[in-house]
């Protein structure tokens, strides 16, 4: 700007060139800045894509399963020896025999070698058997007889078919051997192995087992702990709110309290984690790794977000509602819980959606209390152990199978998923209902 | 019975009491409404508050205190060899005999006295819970009752239920100071703990981070627990990634605020905020599979040796999740620079880049300090991106393609699996997690008080 203005030859035509050089430098530089403003918005989107395409393409495959049908023959000697349907023994039956008995019948060509049998055996998932257990919990009729299903294939089958095992890899160097590629290609000639909707994912639980492992377990886990925070969250921090934004007089108690909410607003999420250990776990003695306890610590965390966010949609509403129910004879209380805080509702229930998709989102406070725990069963209550939809993609991070990756993928798919229905349900909210004054 | 059966018990009551209040309420003012002093829902709510509150306190406190008393009780009651124990043995026998009582889980070597101990503290707990069942409807009944007695015509219902419900948002205001004395005052006590075993000295000054060998013969020996390799680890990640996250956030800013038309401003300022919203246990999983593996791939090409945890993959991927942070701040902060300012820029003739970077920035520039100390902050306390990509080894290097840890990583890795609250293995997570309260508490403070201070200047 001074290079600009300082212009020593105060008679210089200002069509000299010397004026036009440095006016073109001055414009250049003008249109150089612009470009590295559009630049940065433009690398920070494309950190956006990169990462949404990185996981979308990595996770889409694991939505859809090899699944192989077969003629299982429910063995009524193996199941139900006594014929009373007693449930031990119906637990405890060797269902891997029958399932493989039916895999061998309808390969046909596999003889009595051992290895040829144990290779044909591995097409099938390792949890192929509690598949069938479940046909038989589910249905005691099927129990002696012969029943078409379809059962989960194993990883390595899985992968084969999405092509990230090369027909082309040398076979002392592959995970499928050349007469298992003989095999899986006679059954799907033969229709019976198919990539089938994955409904595994979203019902199971923890397992070893890429194609066996799901994130059912751990969404009703999270769930658990977010209805906790709902009911904890939002009563305290709306009482919070309104007493600090309405009745709170100005002293040092009260200001006291404002310093640190705003605190604890920043203070990192990790430091909750701790206070819940220290606090809930060691002082209390509630059970580690339980969605009461991963519930309350949320609570504590989503507290100073929801009590600024019910400030700020208090105070958006004007004064004159305030006054008018005054007027009328209402008293403070009555104003406010009666028309000020209705209208403000939107606001407040916009900013708790907010807080809430945060939590649910939230995995380092969960690894403090020990939610890492290897869980395969639904929680019963908010006492047993459970896990979180955040902590079960940290822990299937950690596993170096191909399968996972593509799980922990599907897995923050899902996760994703249930933060965009938050965040459009808060962004409706606020377009729907929110008055502008 | 369960404590959510009385818990439910209590609050049909209570809701019970909302209409027997309201109706005793109309009954006695002979069904005028007008006869009575308030509206009858109050009368109601009188009745169900009377119910509720002094039950569920009774409930709570019973919970909070019963294990103490029962395990005194138990305790009491223990052989006399097993009370000479020292404490932390006695303290592992009563967790045992707990175990035995209410998990069923069978200790490795059973012996007579813990099982009979463990009968004696189920019996405890089975009469303490009747004792509970009574007590809390006892005290249900009694509040039920005797404010059903309190109605008139002339009585104030509704002074008494707004004070009370006045009394219930100070309680819960207060919580947020709870939070904080809980916060503090867990990590004191801990920490203090660990400092009776390891020298503060030592451990803030230690240059050397190794506490697997703490516990063993050298336990004397000085430095295992050097917080300085961890905190360079942390400083170092958070620099790199505010390198990323402040040139790219504030271009964007300044662009959005001062160049952006209205529709470009509403589709790319959502979109950028996204990034804010993605859990960073997503932003782990992606350092570990695209940001390591792709910054191995480029370090190869130029002859370089990236490794795959470099501080360079975590700072990256730190950068890229605070960007919006920093972005969205100082948009606000830009915005807020009065248009006087600009227009008088202008009109002494300087081009809008001129203006922005001349008289825009240097006036918002204790805001936007304030923002990127925010954004530290949050870069120093980030904990999931840090565990999944960064390393594990405490290292003291300056070299970015190389790893290092930091603080979070240390809590997290001392404070998952088996824990032993008596060794300072675990106990250093607790003076770690104080070191980073304090850290972020103070650079909180200074941030907010510098971005007030400058709000107040124009405002």
């Amino acid at each position: 700007m001074t290079d600009a203005t300082a212009d020593n030859s105060p008679a210089g035509p200002l069509n000299s060139s010397e004026y036009a050089r440095r006016l073109k430098k001055r414009h250049d530089a003008e249109w150089r800045f612009r470009a590295y403003g559009l630049g940065a918005i433009f690398i920070g989107l494309a950190f956006l894509v990169t990462l949404l395409w990185t996981i979308v393409s990595e996770g889409a495959p694991a939505f859809l399963q090899s699944e192989i049908r077969l003629n299982v023959t429910f063995d009524k000697a193996e199941i139900d020896p006594t014929g009373t349907g007693n449930i031990e023994d119906i637990m405890k039956a060797d269902y891997a025999v029958m399932v493989r008995q039916a895999l061998r019948e309808q390969l046909a060509n596999v003889g009595n070698d051992r290895a040829a049998r144990a290779a044909a055996h591995r097409l099938l998932s390792s949890g192929a058997d509690l598949q069938a257990r479940e046909i038989v919990l589910k249905d005691r009729t099927a129990i002696g007889q012969k029943r078409e299903i379809w059962l989960i294939a194993d990883g390595d089958v899985d992968s084969f078919l999405k092509g990230s095992i090369s027909r082309d890899t040398p076979e002392d160097r592959r995970r499928i051997s050349n007469q298992q590629i003989a095999w899986i290609e006679k059954l799907q000639a033969e229709g019976r192995l198919k990539s089938r909707f994955n409904t595994t994912i979203f019902t199971r639980g923890a397992s070893a087992n890429p194609e066996m492992a799901g994130v059912g377990v751990a969404a009703l886990g999270s769930f658990m702990m977010l209805v906790i925070t709902v009911l904890l969250a939002l009563p305290i921090g709306v009482a919070a709110a309104i007493y600090l934004e309405e009745f709170a007089p100005k002293n040092r108690f009260t200001d006291l309290i404002e310093v640190n909410i705003n605190n604890l607003a920043a203070v990192p999420s990790i430091v909750f984690g701790i206070l819940g250990l220290a606090v809930f776990i060691n002082f209390f003695g509630l059970p580690r790794s339980a969605p009461v306890v991963g519930g309350l610590v949320l609570t504590l965390m989503s507290l100073p977000t929801i009590i600024i966010a019910t400030r700020a949609a208090l105070k958006a509403v004007p004064p004159s509602i305030r006054d008018a129910a005054l007027g009328l004879g209402a008293s403070k209380m009555q104003a406010i819980f009666h028309h000020v805080l209705p209208l403000a509702m939107p606001g407040i229930l916009t900013g708790t959606i907010l807080a809430l998709a945060h939590a649910l989102g939230e995995t380092a406070p969960l690894l403090m209390i020990g939610m890492v725990a290897f869980v395969v069963d639904y929680p019963g209550g908010p006492l047993d152990p459970a896990t979180a939809l955040p902590v079960q993609i940290y822990m299937w991070s950690n596993l170096p199978e191909r399968g996972f990756i593509a799980r922990t993928s599907a897995a923050i798919m899902i996760l994703l998923g249930f933060l965009l229905v938050m965040n459009a349900l808060a962004i409706w909210l606020r377009t729907k209902f929110e008055r502008r004054w | 019975m369960d404590i959510s059966v009385v818990f439910l018990a209590v609050l049909v009551l209570s809701v019970l009491g909302m209409q027997v209040g309201r109706s005793r309420a109309m009954a006695v003012a002979g069904g005028q409404a007008r006869a009575l002093h308030s509206r009858a829902g109050y009368y109601g709510a009188f009745v169900a508050l009377a119910t509720a509150l002094p039950a569920f306190m009774v409930l709570f406190l019973w919970t909070a205190v019963e294990p103490t008393v029962i395990q005194a009780l138990v305790r009491a009651r223990l052989p006399a060899e097993i009370q000479a124990l020292q404490a932390d043995q006695l303290s592992l026998v009563l967790t045992t005999i707990e175990n035995l009582a209410y998990r069923n889980i069978a200790p490795s070597q059973s012996q007579p006295y813990l099982t009979s101990a463990a009968t004696l503290m189920r019996e405890m707990h089975a009469t303490a819970n009747w004792l509970m069942v009574g007590v809390c409807m006892l005290v249900a009944l009694g509040g039920f009752f005797l404010s059903r007695g309190r109605i008139t015509v002339a009585f104030r219902a509704r002074n008494t239920v707004e004070a009370v419900v006045k009394a219930l948002m100070i309680v819960c205001s207060s919580i947020a100071i709870l939070t904080t004395v809980g916060i503090v005052m867990s990590m004191l006590v801990e920490s203090l703990h660990f400092f009776a075993e390891v020298s503060p000295l030592d451990f803030f000054f230690g240059l050397v981070w190794d506490p697997r060998f703490a516990g063993a013969a050298r336990a004397d020996q000085t430095g295992q627990f050097g917080l300085i390799p961890l905190m360079w680890g942390t400083l170092f990640i958070s620099f790199v990634a505010m390198l990323v996250a402040v040139p790219i956030g504030l271009l964007s800013a300044v662009y959005m605020s001062e160049y952006a038309g209205p529709k470009f401003r509403k589709a790319a300022k959502p979109l950028l905020e996204v990034l804010a919203g993605i859990p960073t246990v997503v932003y782990g999983f992606f350092a570990l599979i695209t940001i390591g593996p792709a910054l191995r791939d480029i370090g190869a090409v130029f002859g370089l040796d990236i490794s795959s945890t470099s501080v360079l993959c975590a700072g990256l991927t730190m950068g890229i999740m605070i960007i919006p942070f920093v972005s969205s701040l100082s948009d606000d902060i830009i915005n807020a620079v009065p248009q006087s300012l600009r227009d008088a820029s202008y009109g002494l003739g300087a081009t809008q880049s001129e203006t922005i970077r001349q008289v825009v920035l240097p006036a918002a520039l204790p805001g936007i300090v304030g923002a990127c100390l925010l954004a530290v902050s949050r870069a120093l306390g980030e904990t999931m991106i840090v565990v999944m990509a960064a390393g594990i080894a405490a290292k003291l290097t300056a070299n970015p393609f190389d790893s290092v840890t930091t603080m979070t990583v240390k809590i997290v890795a001392q404070l998952t699996g088996d824990l032993e609250f008596n060794s300072p293995q675990t106990l250093v997570a607790f003076a770690l997690g104080l070191t980073l309260f304090v850290i972020t508490l103070g650079l909180n403070v200074m941030a907010l008080a510098i971005v007030r201070k400058y709000r107040e200047k124009y405002d």
